[in-house]
């Protein structure tokens, strides 16, 4: 049986590991927060490109004039935005993703082209020898619509000149606090757009062509935006419960340390007790 | 008299939305002014300044390009950048319009267009955003 010392000693390690992980619950709660209200502002320029795409998409009739962008091909080559937190300690998160993102590629693409967003992502496919055609790091909580720009640029370009057919987003879906998972979404071609649109005559100026040639990148972008927002509030919200679960399981741990560490220190008096009174048995039985 | 609903968003943030007697925005084939009944309307924007006028009243906004659509009297505006007239930081504005036209200069004296384009198009945004601070400024002094 361990010493009563060496008991206490890790009743205090373990107190000390539960205050830093009470602190990082604390930490991810805040920053969780204020992911959640990112995600909810970024909502109504989601909404509204939506309906001006749909808008658009009604106006045209001559197919010839299709977009590049939306312009379906055989899917030889596909490219995959992975969305992963930088920093780890957040549950299963993006082990989840990066499992559903491999199941995908595999699916997908003999010959994927890579891009990812965040550490984790990153650290993943370059231990399993994967070339990455781009990475991204370091956007985490301050992210701002004009980081995902370059992301946006690298794939667009990569579409425009058909070195890729097809673009997916690969990213931790926030669903709420307590559950988060793994979405794969088609970025590129862009489709199914008309449903969104009204029956209108719309005046277009300069011509439809030129806004749409204009609208489709920012559409694109704001997709990829979205998935940031959602991935950080994914990663602050995972991190926010494990570290919860890490803090009552210490603290279950202390409880059991304590009654371990009172039981040793009442059988240690008891012993004590009855050495002394067998001495004083025996004594008096010479004396 | 019918109003017309507004509705200006950015990538990040709701900007505003309110009711305006009239907005007059800077569309990409030149300014547009927008009344109640207008016809169903969808255009590009370029940097410049946005004004809703309200009764007497008028709110200033700097945009820095994007989209309008007007439909059924409601005018929803898909900025890349809004801000009013008192979230612009004049002095970053200046700062910027400095650097734009050094690097304009820059551009001019040598060949290649896309350069001189990307500076001329932080020059029209630092130009608009110092044009809604100008122009509030003499209307609060007025």
């Amino acid at each position: 049986m361990a010493s009563l010392r060496d008991i206490r000693r890790r009743i205090k390690g373990v107190r000390t590991t539960a205050q830093v992980t009470r602190a990082m619950q604390m930490v991810a709660a805040s920053r969780m927060r204020r992911a959640q209200q990112q995600v909810l502002a970024a909502r109504p320029y989601a909404e509204a490109i939506r309906t001006m795409l749909g808008e658009l998409a009604q106006q045209r009739t001559d197919p010839l004039t299709v977009h590049p962008l939306m312009r379906v091909r055989p899917e030889r080559r596909a490219a995959f935005i992975v969305l992963t937190s930088d920093r780890g300690l957040a549950g299963t998160l993006n082990g989840n993703v990066l499992r559903r993102a491999s199941e995908e590629i595999l699916a997908r693409s003999a010959d994927p082209e890579l891009v990812t967003i965040g550490r984790k992502g990153q650290d993943f496919f370059t231990r399993r020898a994967r070339r990455l055609a781009a990475t991204f790091t370091g956007m985490g909580d301050r992210a701002t619509y004009n980081d995902i720009i370059p992301v946006a640029r690298v794939v667009i370009d990569a579409y425009s000149n058909e070195s890729i057919d097809a673009v997916y987003l690969v990213y931790p879906e926030f669903v709420s606090t307590l559950n988060q998972r793994p979405k794969v979404a088609r970025l590129l071609p862009v489709v199914e757009m008309a449903e969104h649109g009204t029956k209108l005559d719309f005046i277009i100026e300069p011509n439809a062509e030129e806004i749409m040639a204009a609208l489709l990148p920012r559409y694109v972008e704001m997709l990829i935006y979205h998935a940031l927002l959602e991935t950080t509030a994914s990663e602050h919200s995972a991190r926010m419960v494990s570290m919860r679960n890490a803090t009552e399981n210490a603290n279950d741990l202390v409880d059991a340390l304590t009654l371990t560490y009172n039981k040793a220190r009442q059988s240690a008096i008891t012993k004590e007790i009855a050495e002394i009174s067998s001495a004083a048995e025996a004594l008096a039985a010479t004396g | 008299m019918a109003k017309l609903t507004v509705e200006i968003v950015t990538a990040e943030r709701r900007v505003l939305t309110d009711e305006a007697d009239m907005v007059i925005a800077p569309a990409s084939e030149g300014t547009v002014g927008i009344l109640p009944r207008h016809a169903p309307l969808l255009t590009a924007l370029k940097p410049g300044v946005m004004v809703l006028k309200k009764g007497r009243d008028e709110e200033l906004l700097a945009v820095s390009g994007g989209f309008l659509q007007v439909s059924d009297d409601r005018v929803l505006i898909l900025a890349d950048t809004a801000e009013r007239a008192d979230e612009v930081d004049e002095q970053r504005a200046a700062q910027a319009r400095t650097d734009a036209e050094a690097a304009l200069k820059e551009a001019a004296s040598r060949p290649g267009g896309i350069q001189s384009d990307e500076a001329r198009a932080a020059l029209h945004r630092s130009l608009a955003r110092l044009n809604v601070v100008q122009r509030r400024r003499r209307r609060n002094t007025m």
